[in-house]
C-alpha cells in the first residue's frame, strides 16, 4: 500500500507540527507516508472565491503529484473535499476522477480505511471538538443536527480513546466558526463575530484545548483567542493522537 | 441621499449591523430558538428525511413537466370560476392588479402575505398610482409602518424588538407610550386591521400551493388574515410564481407536514386555507408569474432552486443570515435561498450575495425540499466571476496568489520569505489595512515549513 502525504499550503508554511504529527501518527500504525515535494495547494482559494477556472495549473500539480499512489491522505476535510468535488484534469478525466476517490481525510484513513483502534496517546485535558463543516457536512465525518440521524462520529470515536482526554459538551455542537476561506477576509466582520460566538461556547463549557480536523479553522479561532489574551489554545486532532503527556 | 459608486455591499451593510453586538447577539439566539424549534418538530416525524425526500421529487417531477401542469390548473381554475392571468414579468403583474383594482375603483385594499409581490415590488407601484394598500399580516404590517422591506420571509419583523414595536404603534396607532406588551400590541393591530378589512372591496393574497388537479389555491397563514381579507371582499386576486404548483390535492399531505415544521416548528399553520370557487357574486383572480423562473428552468445547474416553498428554515440556521440581519442582503428575499435566487433577477447587483456564505451546507440540510443551496452557491460565485461582475482588485488578488500556487519553487520562495518578514518586520502585515488583523492575531511564524523539515528528516527524498 503506497500512501502519499498531501500537506495543505498554509499548514505546510504556518503549521509544520501538524503536518509532522500526521506523519509520526500513520508512521506509528506501521503506515509509510511518502511526501512529494512538489506539492502546493489544491486550489481551493481561488475555486471558492469564483475562480476556478484559474485552478488547472493546481488541479495538474496534485494530478502528477499524487496520481502514483494508492492512497493520499491529508489532515484538512475542506482540502479534501475540495479534490474530491472539484478535481478535473483535461485528457485526464478518468484518472483525475479516480483519483479523488482515493484521497482521505486523516480520520477518515484511520477509521475507515486502516480501522485503527487502540491508538496508544495521552492528553489529560478538557477538550472541545470544533467540527470543521467541510469535514463534517461535506465529507460526512460525523452526523450532522440537522438531520433526523442515528448518531456517529468518526472523530470522536478517535478522541474517546486518548487517555485522560475529556470531551466537553457544546450548547452548538456543528455550528461553522466563521472562517469560509477568502470570506475570513472579505465579510470579516460577520466571519469574526462567528468565531467569536464559537470560542465562547467552548471557553464557556471549560474548555482548555479546542481541537478539530482543520487547521484552518482553529487557525482562525487562535486568531480570536490570542487577540483576547485567552489562555485556551488550539491544537489539531493529529497532535492530540500523538501526544504522550 | 449621496450615490455612492460602488453598489451595496452584504459585507458593508453587515459590518453595520455588527456595530451593535448586543443586538446581534440578540438576534442570533432568536433566531437560533426557531431552529432548534425546528429540530424537535422534525425529530417529532420519524420518517422526516423520507418526507424530504419525497416532497423534493414530486417537485423535481413538477418542473419536469410545468406547462402540463401549469395549463392544466389555468383549466380547471377557469372551470371553477376563477380568471386566470399570465405575467411574463414583475412588471407585468403589477399592470394586472393594478387593472384589475382600477375596474373595481378601489382606492383601499388589503393584501396578506406574499413574498412574490414583495418581489415585483407591488406595493410601491400600487402606492405611485394611488392605491393604499395594506399588509394585513402583523409581522408585515409593523414593517409597513416603518417603512421597511421584510427581514425575513416568514418572520418579516423578526429584528425589531418588542419595545420599538411599542414606540412604532404608539406613533402610528395612538397605543399608550412605553406599553410594549405582545398580547396589548397585538390586540391594538387587531382593531386598527379590522377597520381595514372592513372597507376593502379588493383581497390580495399570496399562493402556498396551487393544486393542478383542482384548480384551488392554498394560503397558509397563523392569523387568519387571508381568510378575513377574502371573505370579506368583492374580489380576490391571488399571486403566484409558476412553480408554486403541485400536482395532487393529497401532495399537501407531504408539503403541509413539511412546511411550518420547518418554518417555525408548528406541527401546522393555524389556516391552510383552500380557496377554489368564488362565492355568488365574488371575483376570483388568479395571476401566474414567470419573472425570470423559466429561464431558470433551463439551467441545470440553478433549476432546483424554484423547488423553494419559502418556509425560511435556510434563514434561521445560517450562521452568516442570524449575524448579519436580514437586510445587509439588500433584496426582498435575503438569506440563503435569496443568495442564490437574486443572481438570476440581476446578477450585477446581487453579485456580492453568493459570497455571503462559508459554505458551511447547514441550509440544504435543513431544507424540506433538499435544495442544494450551498453547492448554488459555489456555483453562482463561478458565474458571477465568468461574467465579469467580480470586484477588479479581487481579480488582480487571485491571479497572483494562483501564479504563486501553481509553481512549487515560486510557493517555497514566497513561503519562506513570507514567514521571514512576519518574523522580522510583522508591522508588514500587522496593521489595519489586513483584514484578518482587524480582530485577530496572526499566525506565529515558525522557522521552517514542513517541506524544508521533511528535506533534512528524510534525505530529501519523498
Amino acid at each position: 500500500m503506497k500512501i502519499g502525504l498531501f500537506i495543505p499550503c498554509y499548514v505546510n508554511q504556518f503549521y509544520p507540527n501538524v503536518a509532522i504529527a500526521t506523519l509520526h501518527l500513520l508512521e506509528s500504525l506501521g503506515v509509510t507516508a511518502e511526501y512529494p515535494l512538489n506539492q502546493t495547494c489544491c486550489g481551493q482559494p481561488m475555486a471558492n472565491s469564483g475562480y476556478g477556472y484559474l485552478t488547472d495549473r493546481c488541479n495538474t500539480l496534485f494530478f502528477k503529484n499524487f496520481n502514483s499512489y494508492d492512497y493520499i491522505v491529508s489532515p484538512s476535510g475542506s482540502c479534501v473535499l475540495h479534490i474530491k468535488e472539484h478535481l478535473h484534469v483535461n485528457g485526464f478525466e478518468d484518472e483525475s476522477h479516480n483519483l479523488s476517490k482515493r484521497v482521505f481525510e486523516l480520520t477518515e484513513f484511520l477509521v475507515d480505511v486502516l480501522k485503527a483502534d487502540g491508538i496508544k496517546s495521552s492528553f489529560p485535558f478538557k477538550v472541545g471538538l470544533h467540527q470543521s463543516c467541510h469535514g463534517q457536512r461535506g465529507l460526512k465525518l460525523s452526523q450532522m443536527s440537522e438531520l433526523v440521524a442515528s448518531p456517529f462520529s468518526k472523530t470522536e470515536f478517535l478522541l474517546k480513546e486518548v487517555k485522560g482526554l475529556e470531551l466537553i459538551k457544546l450548547s452548538r455542537k456543528d455550528e461553522c466558526c466563521g472562517f469560509g476561506g477568502t470570506f475570513c477576509v472579505t465579510e470579516e466582520a460577520v466571519s469574526v463575530k462567528m468565531g467569536k460566538d464559537r470560542v465562547q461556547d467552548h471557553i464557556g463549557h471549560g474548555a482548555q484545548y479546542i481541537t478539530g480536523n482543520d487547521v484552518s479553522c482553529l487557525m482562525h479561532l487562535e486568531g480570536i483567542l490570542k487577540r483576547n489574551k485567552s489562555r485556551v489554545k488550539i491544537i489539531h486532532i493529529a497532535e492530540i493522537l500523538t501526544s504522550e503527556k | 441621499m449621496r450615490k455612492t459608486e460602488t453598489p451595496l455591499s452584504h459585507a458593508s451593510l453587515a459590518e453595520s449591523f455588527n456595530k451593535d453586538e448586543q443586538r446581534v447577539n440578540w438576534h442570533d439566539q432568536t433566531l437560533w430558538f426557531i431552529r432548534e424549534k425546528r429540530d424537535k418538530a422534525a425529530w417529532q416525524i420519524p420518517e422526516w428525511e423520507q418526507l424530504r425526500e419525497v416532497a423534493s421529487t414530486i417537485k423535481s417531477n413538477v418542473l419536469a413537466n410545468l406547462h402540463e401542469y401549469l395549463t392544466a390548473f389555468e383549466k380547471a381554475a377557469i372551470n371553477n370560476g376563477a380568471v386566470v392571468h399570465w405575467a411574463e414579468n414583475a412588471e407585468e403583474h403589477n399592470k394586472i392588479v393594478l387593472s384589475i383594482i382600477q375596474k373595481h375603483k378601489a382606492s383601499n385594499i388589503v393584501k396578506s402575505k406574499s413574498m412574490l409581490t414583495e418581489e415585483c415590488h407591488l406595493n410601491a407601484f400600487l402606492a405611485k398610482n394611488g392605491v393604499d394598500v395594506v399588509d394585513t399580516d402583523l409581522g408585515e404590517r409593523i414593517v409597513q409602518l416603518a417603512n421597511e422591506p421584510p427581514s425575513h420571509i416568514v418572520l418579516p419583523c423578526i429584528h425589531w424588538k418588542k419595545e420599538e414595536i411599542g414606540e412604532l404603534f404608539h406613533q402610528h396607532l395612538g397605543t399608550p407610550k412605553g406599553n410594549a406588551d405582545p398580547q396589548f400590541l397585538t390586540g391594538a393591530a387587531r382593531k386598527h386591521l379590522r377597520t381595514k378589512f372592513l372597507s376593502s372591496s379588493v383581497a390580495i393574497t399570496g399562493v402556498n400551493f396551487a393544486v393542478s388537479e383542482t384548480g384551488e389555491v392554498v394560503v397558509c397563514t397563523n392569523e387568519g388574515n387571508a381568510d378575513l381579507g377574502v371573505q370579506l371582499a368583492d374580489v380576490h386576486i391571488a399571486c403566484m410564481g409558476i412553480e408554486k404548483i403541485i400536482p395532487k390535492r393529497r401532495d399537501l399531505g407531504v408539503f403541509l407536514r413539511l412546511l411550518t415544521r420547518s418554518a417555525t416548528g408548528q406541527p401546522i399553520t393555524t389556516y391552510s386555507s383552500h380557496f377554489k370557487t368564488p362565492r355568488k357574486g365574488q371575483e376570483m383572480h388568479i395571476v401566474l408569474v414567470d419573472n425570470g423562473r423559466s429561464q431558470r428552468l433551463a439551467s441545470d445547474d440553478f433549476r432546483n432552486a424554484l423547488k423553494c416553498i419559502r418556509c425560511g428554515a435556510c434563514f434561521n440556521t445560517c450562521p452568516v443570515y442570524r449575524r448579519s440581519g436580514g437586510h445587509s442582503y439588500h433584496t426582498a428575499v435575503a438569506g440563503p435561498i435569496g443568495s442564490i435566487l437574486s443572481p438570476g433577477w440581476d446578477i450585477k447587483k446581487y453579485s456580492d450575495l453568493p459570497s455571503a456564505s462559508t459554505l458551511c451546507g447547514s441550509c440544504s440540510n435543513v431544507c424540506p425540499v433538499k435544495i442544494d443551496i450551498h453547492d448554488q452557491l459555489y456555483k453562482w460565485r463561478q458565474e458571477i466571476t465568468k461574467k465579469g461582475n467580480s470586484p477588479k482588485q479581487k481579480t488582480i488578488l487571485m491571479n497572483i496568489m494562483n501564479l504563486i500556487l501553481s509553481h512549487p519553487v515560486l510557493f517555497n520562495l514566497a513561503g519562506s520569505f513570507g514567514r521571514k518578514v512576519m518574523k522580522w518586520a510583522p508591522s508588514v502585515v500587522n496593521n489595519r489595512i489586513n483584514p484578518w488583523y482587524k480582530q485577530r492575531e496572526m499566525p506565529e511564524p515558525p522557522p521552517q515549513s514542513f517541506t524544508e523539515w521533511y528535506k533534512k528528516n528524510n534525505n530529501g527524498k519523498p
